[in-house]
C-alpha cells in the first residue's frame, strides 16, 4: 500500500449504555481504505458491523452510543475531533450512506426528486439557480435508471428496486468521495439485486469512490469487493484481499464456519456444517477469544488470553492457532 | 411413484380494486411421499399464496388439490379436521408467528389442546418434552417466552408447532430468510434430518436458490403466478431451459471468485403487474429471447422429457442453445 489512505480507522472502541447493561459493540477495530478501493464488512447480526459505519459519520444515537477509543481519519482529518458544525460539510458531501432498508429510509410525504434535490440545496457551494439543480437532478435519476417523468412521484409509488435507485441517487448526488452501503441490496430480489449491484458498480468505477460495503452475503462480497474484513462479536478476527479470504488456504475459525454454513451450488453435500451455539451477548462478552465458546479447536488458553493477530502479507487472522507461514 | 399431494390446473384469483389479479394462475405438480417440492420465485410470484391454496388457508378459485387421492376443496368438516392435523405449515417470520404472552411449553402444546388430542396434563407435558427435545430446544427453555429466545431457537418452535400433531405433510414458507446464516444452516439441517426421521414430505417455499437446491428433491420455478420450470433439483441447475431459470442462476452471488469481474446477463426491468395481465408469455416483456409470437400466445407448459417441464415457446430452438 503507497501513500495516504482515504480513510484510516484505528482501534475504535464503541460502546452503547442500556439501561443497566453496557453493550460493547465495536471492540478495537482498525482498518485502512485508499481511494477507489471498496472494504466488505462481513459478519452476522450482531457483529458491529452498522455501528462501524454509523461511527465514522459519527450518527450513532445520541446520549446511548459513545465512541470511547480510537480514531477515524478521513483524508488526514480526525472526524471524531470536529464540531459538529464542522461534520455538516463531511456528510452528505465527502462521505454518504446507503441505508439497509430502502422501504423506511426516503421520507413518504415528499416527493423523491425534491428529496434528491434537497442534497444540492444543501450542499450548494457553487449557488446553482434552481433550474440547474433541477437539471442535476435529471441526469442523476437517468444515471440510476429511473424515467424522469417519475421524480414528482412519491415512494409509496416506487417499486423496492426504483426506492434503493432513488437511495443511491441522494447518496451520490455531491459525487461523495466514499459511500457506506450499510446492506444495499439484501431488502431486494435476486435479479434486482443483480441490476443494482451492477449499477453501482458502474458508477463506482465513473467516479471513483471508495467504499465500505456492509453486508452478510459472501455471495456479493465475492463479486465487489477488494478487501474484506470478517466481523465477529465487534472484532475483525480476519482481514484480507478478496482473493485471500476466498483462495487461501488458512482462516480464522469463524471464517471457516461461515463458509460451511451457505448450501452449496456446485458441490453435493448433503449436511451443511454450521457454526455450533449462538453470538455471544455483546454485554457480557467471554473472556480471552470471544469465539472460544463456538470454536471447535478452542483451547483452555484461548479462554484465559486475548489472541493476537498473526500476518502474511496482506492477509491477517486474529486466532492464535493459525500458522500463517503454512499458507504458503 | 406414491403421491402424497397434488395440484391440478390450481389457480387462485383475487379481486383488487383495478382488476382481477391472477396470483396462482394454473399450476400443476406432484409431490411423492417423502420428498420435497421447493418453489422459488422473486416477491409477489405468487409462492405464499400458492402455499396458502395447498393447505386451503385459502380457497381455491378453479382446480383442485388432491391430498392421498382426494380434494381438499371438496372434504366434508370431518375429513378436513383429519386433513388440517395431516397437513401443517412453518411460517417465515419467527418473530411474528409466535404469540408473544405464551410460553414455550403452551406454544408447542397449543395444536394437542385445540385438537383435543390428549389424555391429560401429563400427556401434553410429556409429549411437549419429547417435541421440544426433536427439534433441539434444551427443557430449561420450557417456561420461557418469544422474545427470551433468538430467532433460530424461535423458529425451533415454530417446527416444534407443526410437528407436534404428526403431519405427513408440511409447507415451510421461507422457514430460514429471516435467520442469519450459521442459524439458517443448523435449522435446515434439522429439518432434513426430521424428514428422515418422520417421513415427511415438504413444500419448501423460498427465494433463496442455494437453499432451495439443498434441501429439495424437485423444484417448481415460478414468475407471475405460473410455474414456468419444474424439474429434479441437479437438472434445474444444470441444465435449465426457461429464460427466466437461466436469469435467475446468473443473477445470484456465488461465494466464491468464479463470476467476479466477468460481465453477465442481466435482466432489465421489473416483473410486470399481476393484474388481469393479457394473453402472451408473462414474462416476455423482460426476456433477452422474446419473439412477436410470445406476446401473442401464451406458451404450454411441455414435458422436455426426464420429468423436466418448461412453460416456453422457444424451448429446444434458438434460446435454447443461448
Amino acid at each position: 500500500m503507497s501513500g495516504k489512505p482515504l480513510l484510516s480507522v484505528k482501534d475504535l472502541w464503541v460502546e452503547y449504555e442500556a439501561d443497566e447493561a453496557v453493550v460493547h459493540a465495536v471492540n478495537g477495530i482498525s482498518f485502512e481504505l485508499e481511494e477507489g478501493q471498496t472494504i466488505g464488512l462481513v459478519g452476522e447480526t450482531g457483529a458491529g458491523k452498522t455501528t462501524t459505519a454509523l461511527s465514522i459519520l459519527r450518527l450513532l444515537p445520541a446520549n446511548i452510543g459513545f465512541i470511547r477509543r480510537g480514531s477515524i481519519e478521513f483524508e488526514g482529518k480526525n472526524l471524531l475531533e470536529l464540531k459538529e458544525g464542522e461534520l455538516l460539510s463531511y456528510r452528505g458531501k465527502q462521505i454518504s450512506m446507503i441505508f439497509q432498508d430502502p422501504m423506511t429510509s426516503l421520507n413518504p410525504v415528499i416527493p423523491v426528486g425534491d428529496q434528491v434535490a434537497e442534497m444540492f440545496r444543501l450542499h450548494n457551494e457553487e449557488k446553482l439557480p434552481k433550474t440547474e439543480i433541477d437539471q442535476r437532478v435529471d441526469e442523476l435519476f437517468e444515471l440510476v435508471g429511473i424515467p424522469k417523468v417519475r421524480k414528482s412521484e412519491f415512494p409509496h409509488q416506487f417499486s423496492g428496486g426504483m426506492k434503493q435507485r432513488a437511495v443511491i441517487a441522494i447518496a451520490l448526488a455531491c459525487r461523495p468521495k466514499l459511500l457506506i452501503a450499510d446492506e444495499p441490496t439484501t431488502a431486494l430480489d435476486v435479479t434486482i439485486q443483480a441490476q443494482v449491484l451492477d449499477m453501482m458498480d458502474g458508477l463506482k468505477k465513473k467516479f471513483g469512490t471508495a467504499m465500505i460495503m456492509i453486508t452478510h452475503d459472501l455471495g456479493v462480497v465475492a463479486e465487489t469487493c477488494d478487501i474484506v474484513a470478517v466481523m465477529y462479536a465487534g472484532e475483525i478476527v480476519e482481514m484480507g484481499t478478496v482473493y485471500d479470504i476466498f483462495e487461501g488456504k488458512v482462516h480464522h475459525p469463524y471464517t471457516e464456519g461461515l463458509f460451511g454454513s451457505i448450501p452449496s451450488m456446485d458441490s453435493h453435500e448433503k449436511r451443511l456444517k454450521p457454526i455450533e451455539g449462538l453470538m455471544p451477548d455483546p454485554s457480557s462478552l467471554p473472556s480471552g477469544c470471544k469465539f472460544s465458546p463456538r470454536c471447535p479447536y478452542c483451547q483452555d488458553i484461548c479462554k484465559r488470553e486475548e489472541p493476537s493477530v498473526r500476518c502474511m502479507g496482506s492477509h491477517s487472522v486474529r486466532c492464535r492457532f493459525v500458522d500463517m507461514e503454512g499458507a504458503v | 411413484m406414491n403421491v402424497l399431494i397434488e395440484t391440478k390446473n390450481l389457480k387462485k384469483y383475487f379481486s383488487a380494486p383495478s382488476g382481477i389479479l391472477h396470483a396462482v394462475d394454473g399450476v400443476n405438480f406432484q409431490i411423492p411421499k417423502g420428498s420435497t417440492l421447493g418453489i422459488v420465485g422473486e416477491s409477489g410470484c405468487g409462492k405464499s399464496t400458492l402455499g396458502r391454496v395447498m393447505l386451503r388457508l385459502l380457497d381455491a378459485t378453479e382446480g383442485s388439490v388432491l391430498f392421498e387421492g382426494k380434494d381438499i376443496m371438496k372434504m366434508s368438516r370431518g375429513e378436513m379436521k383429519h386433513f388440517r392435523q395431516k397437513a401443517q405449515m412453518i411460517f417465515q417470520d419467527p418473530y411474528a408467528s409466535l404469540d408473544p404472552r405464551m410460553t414455550v411449553s403452551e406454544l408447542i402444546a397449543e395444536p394437542l389442546v385445540s385438537n383435543h388430542i390428549y389424555k391429560n396434563r401429563a400427556d401434553v407435558y410429556q409429549q411437549v418434552r419429547k417435541m421440544m427435545d426433536t427439534v433441539g430446544l434444551a427443557s430449561r427453555l420450557i417456561n420461557s417466552y418469544p422474545h427470551e429466545l433468538d430467532g433460530g431457537r424461535r423458529q425451533r418452535i415454530g417446527i416444534g408447532r407443526a410437528l407436534i400433531l404428526k403431519p405427513d405433510f408440511v409447507v415451510c414458507d421461507e422457514p430460514v430468510s429471516a435467520l442469519d446464516v450459521s442459524i439458517q444452516a443448523q435449522i435446515l439441517n434439522l429439518l432434513m434430518d426430521l424428514q428422515d426421521d418422520l417421513k415427511l414430505t415438504y413444500m419448501f417455499i423460498t427465494h433463496d436458490l442455494s437453499v432451495v437446491r439443498h434441501i429439495s428433491n424437485q423444484i417448481g420455478v415460478m414468475y407471475l403466478g405460473k410455474c414456468v420450470e419444474l424439474a429434479p433439483a441437479q437438472e434445474l441447475f444444470e441444465n435449465p431451459k426457461h429464460p427466466y431459470t437461466k436469469a435467475l442462476l446468473q443473477a445470484i452471488p456465488m461465494p466464491n471468485l468464479s463470476k467476479r469481474g466477468k460481465p453477465r446477463q442481466i435482466l432489465h426491468g421489473e416483473v410486470s403487474s399481476p393484474i388481469d395481465s393479457g394473453p402472451g408469455c408473462r414474462f416476455a416483456a423482460r426476456c433477452p429471447y422474446a419473439e412477436e409470437a410470445c406476446r401473442r400466445e401464451t406458451p404450454v407448459f411441455q414435458d422436455l422429457g426426464a420429468s423436466h417441464f418448461a412453460a416456453c415457446r422457444l424451448c429446444g430452438t434458438s434460446a435454447d442453445k443461448a
